[in-house]
């Protein structure tokens, strides 16, 4: 058994595994330890220890009563706990910010489900909801809201299963790139809408920001992403550093310090007066060269050396531009 | 873990359950078994036992049977306790499939997961796998520190004091917030509310916040003006100005796509025929806009007004010194 699981987590598992059979009447004991995310040996012991709760007073008794014979699980004297414990404040806050997050997110087709389950929960939760309303999450919308907007054509182009032809914008090499993709998903991490598909031009899966989509059409072709295209796992991270990413080395003023909270770090060291080193890889460093141009005084590249040449070739160069 | 308190928990749940009438604590200490015989022992054990309860979320009441009685009582009310009756149809058991995914390893996805047990426990079978399904995979993290304890700080409606890195500032300052609610805002999680030492309604970002959030007040003493928006106050913070200056520029043919995005309007440089384009464009003040012309480098060339030629001049400098 995990020893990490406290008294009072197990007592919530045993407060809702009664419910859990007696509003399935007969259940099996394999199910309901994957329900639970337990093995069967702990579940016995879960059952075992309801079965033997016992009160003394006024008279002695045993309130629960259960059996599971042949792997089938009854309970057939549940007491008074029978129904599952409220929705605790942190358990409806979870459900219900993140469901009135799914209702911005554009091109969602199910949008009446999603407005009836909030009322039904908030309902159930009661007092336990009105917290909630004071964690929110806003969606940046995709340019072109609406009905002809590029959500919503792109929620058809998903459910329709058909390629679409993007035009999109990499501000890192200031360039609009032509490309049929496949779509697979529809992403919506911490707010922000990507299209993953299988881009047939880099014959691999891409994630493309919506707000950098300039133009979609949706092509009467169907999309048929190849058996090797793998969705990203979102849990990892979209941004993940490859081995033959190169190593950029940078120092910002204090002025400077949001590039941390804006771009993935691999180390964040703080240097007197507010300055900070930061690490990054990548695996193009244009961007990295007109980073360091838009902040000025307030960033020293100190590593790749070709990278600390180009900005200062590129800063020489803007400059000429200017003497008149 | 200990496997007898579980039992005298579960014993005491029921019990309090099942009475109608306030039992004080020595009938309980009758009734479930596993309490010491120690009076002092017993005393400390159910007065942890009734915080445990009270932190899962079970509604225990504490009253008199009787306006004369000594002691008090407790008890759990059944309607207090269950989850309310709830069907949902398959389109939302769908939809609440995908939103039990949303925190996956971020702060709340113990609660998400912990709510999704009590529906099932309820009956209800969520969607396990809907992503893959309705092409939409919605996730949100809580990379910042800070957010559990603001959390925390907002649901109990607590005081905190922390240590904050304004923009552009070289020290933190000590700040002490009555926070009103969290916003995640373009990727970003942010606290509003009243800044105690400023006197003002505040807006902070919570990966600017260094060290450790601590509450500074007891739960209950913050209290939320009627009508305070937080959402509208995080959008306000982090606006954009309105655009109402003009710029001309000189963009290099085939460059700047994002820049001639927003364009007023786009021509030919008679002057110099050899691949420039003049584009006139909006912006709201220097600062930024001269950060946003000089990302372009050699290819954008701020020709008016002159404040932002300046500023653009000033920053190449800068990358050169």
């Amino acid at each position: 058994m995990s020893a990490l699981v406290t008294s009072t987590e197990r007592l919530q598992r045993l407060l809702a595994l009664v419910p859990y059979v007696v509003s399935r009447k007969v259940v099996g004991l394999a199910e309901t330890a994957a329900a639970f995310g337990v093995s069967e040996r702990e579940l016995v012991d879960d059952l075992n220890l309801l079965w033997c709760v016992e009160l003394r007073a006024p008279d002695p008794y045993c309130p629960i009563d259960l059996s599971y014979e042949g792997g089938e699980i009854v309970v057939s004297q549940a007491e008074s706990i029978g129904r599952p414990l409220r929705l605790a404040v942190d358990e409806a806050s979870a459900l219900l910010v993140a469901l009135r997050m799914l209702a911005e997110v554009p091109g969602l087709e199910d949008r009446s489900a999603l407005s009836r389950l909030i009322a039904k929960l908030e309902d159930a939760a009661g007092e336990a909801a009105s917290v909630s309303s004071q964690v929110a999450v806003q969606v940046d919308m995709p340019p072109g809201d609406g009905p002809d907007g590029l959500a919503a054509q792109l929620g058809a182009a998903l459910s329709a299963g058909r390629r679409v032809h993007l035009r999109y914008y990499v501000p890192g090499r200031d360039e609009a790139t032509e490309r049929d993709v496949d779509p697979m998903r529809l992403l919506v991490v911490d707010g922000r809408p990507y299209l993953e598909g299988w881009c047939l031009r880099a014959e691999s899966v891409r994630t493309f920001r919506l707000d950098r989509v300039l133009q979609l059409t949706v092509l009467d072709r169907a999309s048929s992403p190849p058996p090797e295209a793998t969705p990203v796992d979102v849990d990892q991270g979209l941004f993940r550093p490859s081995p033959d990413d190169v190593h950029v080395e940078l120092e910002l003023s204090a002025e400077g310090r949001w590039v941390a909270e804006y771009y993935p770090c691999e180390s964040v060291s703080d240097l007197p007066d507010g300055r900070l080193r930061v690490i990054l890889r990548t695996p193009d460093t244009g961007w990295v060269r007109r980073l360091a141009l838009r902040l000025g005084e307030d960033c020293r590249v100190l590593a790749p050396p070709a990278l600390v040449s180009e900005v200062h070739q590129s800063a020489t160069a803007a400059l000429a531009n200017y003497v008149v | 873990m200990s496997k007898r308190k579980t039992e005298r928990l579960l014993g005491l749940v029921v019990c309090l359950l099942s009475t109608g009438r306030y039992l004080t604590a020595e009938q309980v200490r009758e009734a479930v078994p596993g309490y010491p015989e120690q009076d002092d022992l017993f005393k400390r054990m159910f007065e942890r036992d009734k915080e445990d309860l009270r932190d899962l979320g079970v509604p225990l009441e504490t009253g008199l049977n009787h306006p004369f009685d000594d002691d008090p009582g407790y008890r759990i009310r059944q309607q207090a306790y269950e989850l309310p009756e709830l069907r949902l149809e398959a389109d939302e058991a769908a939809v609440l499939g995908l939103a039990a995914r949303v925190w996956q390893r971020a702060e709340l996805a113990g609660a998400a997961a912990g709510a999704l047990l009590k529906l099932r426990a309820a009956g209800i079978e969520a969607d396990d796998e809907p992503g893959a399904a309705r092409g939409i995979e919605p996730r949100l993290g809580t990379p910042e520190p800070a957010f559990g304890p603001l959390w925390e700080a907002v649901r109990d409606r607590r005081p905190v004091t922390f240590s904050y890195r304004a923009a552009g500032r070289s020290e933190p300052q000590q700040r002490e917030l009555e926070p009103w609610g969290v916003v995640n805002r373009h990727g970003r999680w942010y606290v509003a509310g009243r800044d105690r030492g400023r006197g003002a309604t505040r807006v902070f970002r919570l990966g600017r916040i260094a060290g450790a959030v601590k509450f500074c007040g007891p739960a209950g003493s913050v209290t939320v003006p009627d009508g305070a928006d937080v959402r509208e106050l995080v959008r306000d913070w982090d606006s954009t100005p309105a655009r109402d200056h003009t710029a001309v520029l000189r963009v290099r043919s085939g460059t700047g796509v994002g820049l001639r995005q927003h364009a007023v309007s786009v021509t030919a440089d008679a002057t110099e025929p050899d691949g420039w384009d003049l584009v006139t464009t909006r912006f709201a003040d220097v600062g930024s806009f001269a950060d946003y012309a000089a990302w372009f480098g050699p290819d954008v060339v701020v020709l008016d007004p002159p404040d932002l030629r300046e500023a653009v001049i000033r920053k190449l400098k800068g990358v050169l010194t």
